[in-house]
């Protein structure tokens, strides 16, 4: 199990690279060195001695993949993309285009995110899990149908809706919660309602409509007819052979998503103004700092990748037949 | 008028005569014939088909696209005989709906309203300023009283039944006397149809004189703006998937097939795609198409034209970007299949390895293909709202449900609220992707063999 993790976090090196080249050359396609230096400095009157001291202070004299002028190593280490990737490694982060501690911002901005993301999370499984048993014990009646149906029409609105149609029944309406809005200090538990309701409800349909598919499976097994041969009554049936059972695909699948919680949602964060890192994220992409996009890739594809390895360890841990070599 | 094509025009087209020929072809083999008719025997079926076919008609139908002359100036001399273009772009659609497009106001007016939503300087009579709500140009002209509206509409409502009635006889009327024997359950479709082509005439007919949808900031019919947000969300959905399948189904299988390091190298590929986060990749490289565009501005005659490139980028990137699930699958199955004894057989007869992929391997993953397409569709055309939103979606000036939510989104905190532009885009939005949504579902259920709902199968 141990040799299993080294290997799969060694594999994640190349993983990482790749992402970085990638993040680089999508970049720099668009702009060069040049231009990051006039748009951080300001539009107007810049010399180009001011570009030369930017690009000098922030790393960016340097060629971008490949150094010619340079002999050996120093061809590949000698370049902006070297320079810049191999501190992410060590997840020193550095500073934004604009002078800002990267992680400082991470570390700060992680928590809005969480108390958002966390309980959207936790209660959104809660409640599908619920909605989903109930409506397995009704199976084949007409009402399962048509709650099925109201799953996929549940899917079929627009994330943007669900928001859009939170804050303005919930919040302008009945004026229950702020429209958004954050402070970190005295009652929090106000800005973070309104979100995590509309996430939760948003994922209602998706999900609860899964969990269902998976009990169903579990409900045609085997042990099932047994047990109800047995004499078992359904409520047990449901909740001793069902339940524990279905949790487990439930569980790995889910699993995955855990690391990714810290990056917060773009959407809801954009909406409700919460400073964490998804409309931190947002915010670079508009004003194109590069070193911050570099880094919460760079940050996303760790938890993605992390992801993965927890996903394997809970197979093994949900289901003794799995070995992991 | 002078026609013209745009490359997502030829595309579109091109794309639905290669659907109608792939459906042809599977509709050869026996057992794949037995799945369809598993679908269209429902009733959901044929009604969310016939759905989705009213959408692409009309997708179709506003990708042919004109540019009217212009009328000459007065008073210029006649010595040349060149004809100049209108630079707007006209569709067939907005013929079919009798100049809605045209009627334009000065700002935000409620749906049916006579008044615009905002006060404004006016001259009295006697020439005294005042301010007040103005009368719209194009709603409710005709009344004499403000008062008799209600019933002016009800009354166009009405009289609108017959001819729409009309036209339902003579488009449905043949359809019913060829197939009122079939076996499929066509009256389903039928009367989609028929609620189609009425409302169709309904709102032809009432938008002469109202705004059935209201009017947005810029004055525009809401109408008419949701309903050219058809072609955009239906082409981006059907373009992108198009985009994705080939290399998803190509690298899947090769990878599955061949191992070894064909496996390792496709399997960092999209371990690395994925694990960016999809917003940056798909806002990076829009940016990208972006600054291209604008540093090339003579490959494009018009603006629309530039607009069209921008989307065709749009579906690409998100086609190139959104394959790894899919590849995933398909990797999988093909594993599943290469250790089976039929492909084992085939090796041992020394069948080559590209005939054993098309002939054994690729028919087996056909299911898992035409299921993700119908699914990915739905999950694009809401996609498209949402990067609409942050910026990278599709050009402004082209029509778009993202574009027009984006637009409205702020408005609702006004007092009181608009919330007709939302609507418009919700309904049309909605419709589509439910109906796409629940297509998927019966195809899955009809396709795949692992499918837990698939109750009524044959075996």
């Amino acid at each position: 199990m141990f040799a299993y993790i080294v290997r799969r976090l060694l594999y994640a090196i190349p993983i990482l690279i790749g992402v970085n080249l990638l993040t680089f050359l999508l970049f720099f396609v668009v702009t060069s060195p040049d231009d990051m230096a006039v748009s951080q400095l300001g539009d107007k009157y810049v010399t180009p001695e001011a570009i030369e001291a930017w690009k000098e202070k922030n790393g960016y004299d340097l060629p971008l993949f490949i150094n010619n002028e340079a002999s050996g190593v120093e061809r590949i280490s000698e370049t902006i993309f070297f320079t810049k990737s191999v501190r992410l490694f060590v997840f020193d982060f550095g500073r934004s285009e604009s002078g800002r501690d990267i992680t400082t911002d991470v570390s700060t901005r992680m928590w809005p995110s969480l108390a958002v993301a966390l309980p959207t999370f936790a209660i959104g499984i809660w409640v599908n899990i619920c909605v989903a048993l109930l409506v397995v014990m009704f199976h084949a009646t007409r009402l399962d149908r048509w709650v099925v149906f109201t799953f996929v029409a549940l899917m079929s609105i627009s994330y943007l809706f669900y928001i859009i149609g939170g804050q303005y029944l919930v919040a302008k309406t009945w004026k229950l919660v702020p429209i958004s809005g954050f402070h970190a200090e005295g009652q929090v538990w106000r800005f973070l309602i309104l979100p995590v309701l509309v996430g939760v409800v948003a994922g209602i349909g998706s999900g609860a409509r899964w969990y269902r598919t998976l009990f169903l499976e579990e409900a045609g097994q085997d042990y099932v007819r047994t047990a109800r041969a047995k004499g078992a009554s359904e409520l047990r049936i449901l909740f001793r052979h069902i339940l524990p059972n279905a949790l487990i695909p439930i569980l790995t699948g889910v699993v995955v998503l855990v690391p990714s919680l810290f990056m917060g949602s773009l959407l809801i964060e954009a909406f409700f103004g919460i400073p964490g890192l998804g409309s931190y994220m947002l915010d670079a992409i508009k004003s194109q700092d590069f070193a911050i996009v570099r880094s919460m890739v760079f940050i996303g594809s760790v938890l993605y990748i992390l992801g993965l390895i927890l996903t394997d360890i809970s197979y093994t841990w949900a289901d003794p037949r799995v070995r992991l070599s | 008028m002078k026609p013209l094509i745009l490359w997502s025009d030829a595309l579109i087209f091109l794309l639905v005569a290669v659907l109608i020929v792939f459906f042809l072809r599977l509709r050869r083999d026996p057992q794949i014939r037995a799945r369809w008719g598993e679908v269209f025997g429902s009733r959901l079926g044929m009604a969310t088909f016939t759905i989705i076919a009213v959408y692409v008609l009309v997708a179709l139908l506003d990708s042919l696209h004109f540019r009217r002359a212009l009328e000459p100036v007065e008073g210029a001399a006649h010595t040349t005989s060149e004809v100049f273009y209108d630079n707007r772009v006209t569709s067939v659609l907005d013929l079919m709906l009798g100049g809605m497009g045209q009627r334009f106001e000065r700002t935000y007016s409620a749906p049916f309203a006579l008044y615009s939503f905002e006060k404004q300087n006016m001259k009295d009579a006697q020439g005294r300023d005042y301010r007040d709500f103005p009368r719209l140009k194009h709603a409710g002209q005709h009344l004499e009283h403000t008062d008799d509206k209600w019933p002016d509409i009800l009354a166009r409502s009405l009289w609108s039944l017959l001819p729409g009635l009309l036209l339902c006889i003579v488009l449905i009327g043949p359809q019913w006397l060829a197939l009122r024997h079939s076996s499929l359950p066509w009256r389903a479709s039928w009367w989609v149809q028929g609620c189609v082509i009425c409302l169709w005439v309904w709102l032809v007919a009432i938008s002469r004189h109202y705004h059935v949808l209201g009017t947005d900031l810029g004055g525009a019919d809401v109408a008419y703006q949701s309903i050219k947000g058809i072609r955009t969300g239906v082409l981006l959905g059907t373009l992108a998937t198009l985009v994705m399948l080939p290399i998803a189904v190509t690298l899947g299988v090769l990878a599955g097939y061949f191992k070894g390091w064909v496996d390792d190298v496709v399997q960092y590929l999209y371990t690395t795609l994925s694990s960016i986060p999809g917003i940056l990749l798909i806002a990076a490289s829009v940016l990208l198409f972006q600054v291209y565009i604008d540093l090339n501005p003579d490959f494009f005659a018009i603006g629309m034209e530039k607009a069209d490139a921008r989307f065709l980028a749009l579906c690409f990137i998100l086609g190139v970007t959104s394959w790894s699930s899919l590849c995933r699958l398909i990797r999988a199955e093909t594993l599943k299949i290469s250790q089976l004894g039929y492909v084992q057989a085939a090796h041992a007869f020394g069948v080559s390895h590209t005939r054993i992929l098309s002939r054994h391997v690729l028919p087996n993953v056909v299911h898992i293909i035409l299921i993700t397409f119908v699914l990915e569709f739905s999950s694009l055309v809401l996609a498209e709202a949402v990067l609409s939103y942050i910026g990278v979606g599709i050009d402004p000036s082209m029509g778009s449900w993202g574009n027009m939510i984006n637009g409205a989104r702020g408005e609702l905190s006004r007092e009181p609220a608009i919330w007709w532009t939302l609507s418009g885009a919700f309904f049309f939005m909605f419709v589509l992707v439910l109906a796409a949504n629940l297509f998927a579902d019966l195809v899955r259920d009809a396709f795949d063999p692992r499918s837990a709902t698939g109750a009524g199968r044959r075996a």
